[in-house]
């Protein structure tokens, strides 16, 4: 018997016009709800730490334990995002930490597992 | 992040500068387990003789960060003095029944992790409270991880000076160099902190790099 698994992918324009909290809260709820997000262009280390920290606040130790987060490496920025002081983002999935499981990660591959 | 952040980032770089004249702050960051006490301890008890803290093979050991003012080290004539802050270790997920492996009764594991909940939120609030870092990974563990790569992305979006100590090469199946290979543009120096392996050369290399 399958299990149905859904998935919320969201492209870097969506993401480009969604602020911080509001970004953050979106990918939360939803995988709070057991989806798996994907973000075409992923989310800056400091949002990715502001996420951690809302996850940490909603643990409640019985339905939800966490997330789990996949994402390359940053890339070393070019002149002109140095310019702007923006690096461009890279892919990223994030799920419940009970549902994703990351099995191997390599510099430009993630090999993943999603539970039903 | 917006503008704000981007003024916030510039007063806490000025005020870094004038504290950099007295002395710096360093923050030990890692995974749970990667051995950031028992580096912690180790720097103590060379500079100073004394430890911080506790360490245990149970994940979230440290759930709150731990400050040591005033460690002066002196390395080949040269001296810096540094405050260090031990932070919990940080984690994408706490799930108590975790540490119902390691006997705990299920009350304590709860409470553990709570606790350790909260201590992610603090070791990340630390961030912008510090002028340099040292990340310690296990040299046994695949150091892609994402905590790894979201701490390191972190401190290069502040511009923060890092070290990044590959621990636990006292054991067999340590791989120092994929630390390497994985974070070439940082500095990584293999050490043992529980064994005191290489020592001299990390102490030479954060005087270098904080001094």
């Amino acid at each position: 018997m399958f299990m149905e698994v859904k998935m919320n992918l969201i492209s870097k324009e969506r993401l480009a016009k969604m602020p911080t909290m509001e970004k953050l809260r979106m990918i939360l709820d939803e995988v709070k709800s057991g989806k798996i997000v994907v973000l075409e262009t992923g989310l800056s280390p400091e949002e990715e730490a502001k996420l951690i920290e809302m996850t940490m606040l909603e643990i409640d130790h019985e339905k939800f334990v966490g997330i789990e987060v996949e994402s390359y490496p940053q890339r070393s920025s070019g002149f002109l995002s140095r310019l702007f002081g923006r690096k461009g983002g890279r892919l990223m999935v994030i799920g419940p930490a009970n549902r994703l499981k990351t099995l191997e990660r390599r510099e430009d591959v993630i090999e993943t597992l999603i539970r039903g | 992040m917006g503008l704000m952040l981007r003024i916030k980032r510039k007063f806490s770089a000025i005020l870094k500068f004038f504290r950099r004249k007295n002395r710096l702050r360093i923050g030990i960051y890692g995974p749970p387990n990667a051995g950031k006490t028992t580096l912690a301890n180790r720097i103590l008890l060379d500079w100073v003789g004394d430890v911080m803290g506790p360490v245990s093979e149970i994940p979230h050991e440290t759930r709150r960060a731990r400050l040591r003012e005033g460690v002066r080290i002196e390395v080949d004539g040269r001296e810096i003095t540094i405050d260090i802050v031990d932070t919990p270790g940080l984690a994408t997920k706490i799930d108590f029944h975790d540490f119902l492996r390691y006997g705990l009764s299920e009350e304590e594991a709860k409470r553990r992790a709570k606790e350790a909940t909260e201590g992610v939120i603090e070791a990340i609030k630390w961030l912008d409270d510090l002028d340099g870092i040292i990340l310690v990974m296990d040299s046994t563990e695949d150091p892609f991880t994402q905590v790894n790569i979201t701490i390191v992305g972190n401190i290069e979006a502040r511009k923060l000076p890092l070290v990044i100590a590959a621990n636990k090469i006292d054991l067999p199946n340590a791989s120092p160099a994929r630390i390497k290979s994985a974070f070439p543009q940082h500095t990584v120096i293999p050490i043992s902190a529980l064994k005191g392996l290489n020592m001299d050369t990390f102490y030479r290399i954060l005087a270098e790099k904080f001094g």
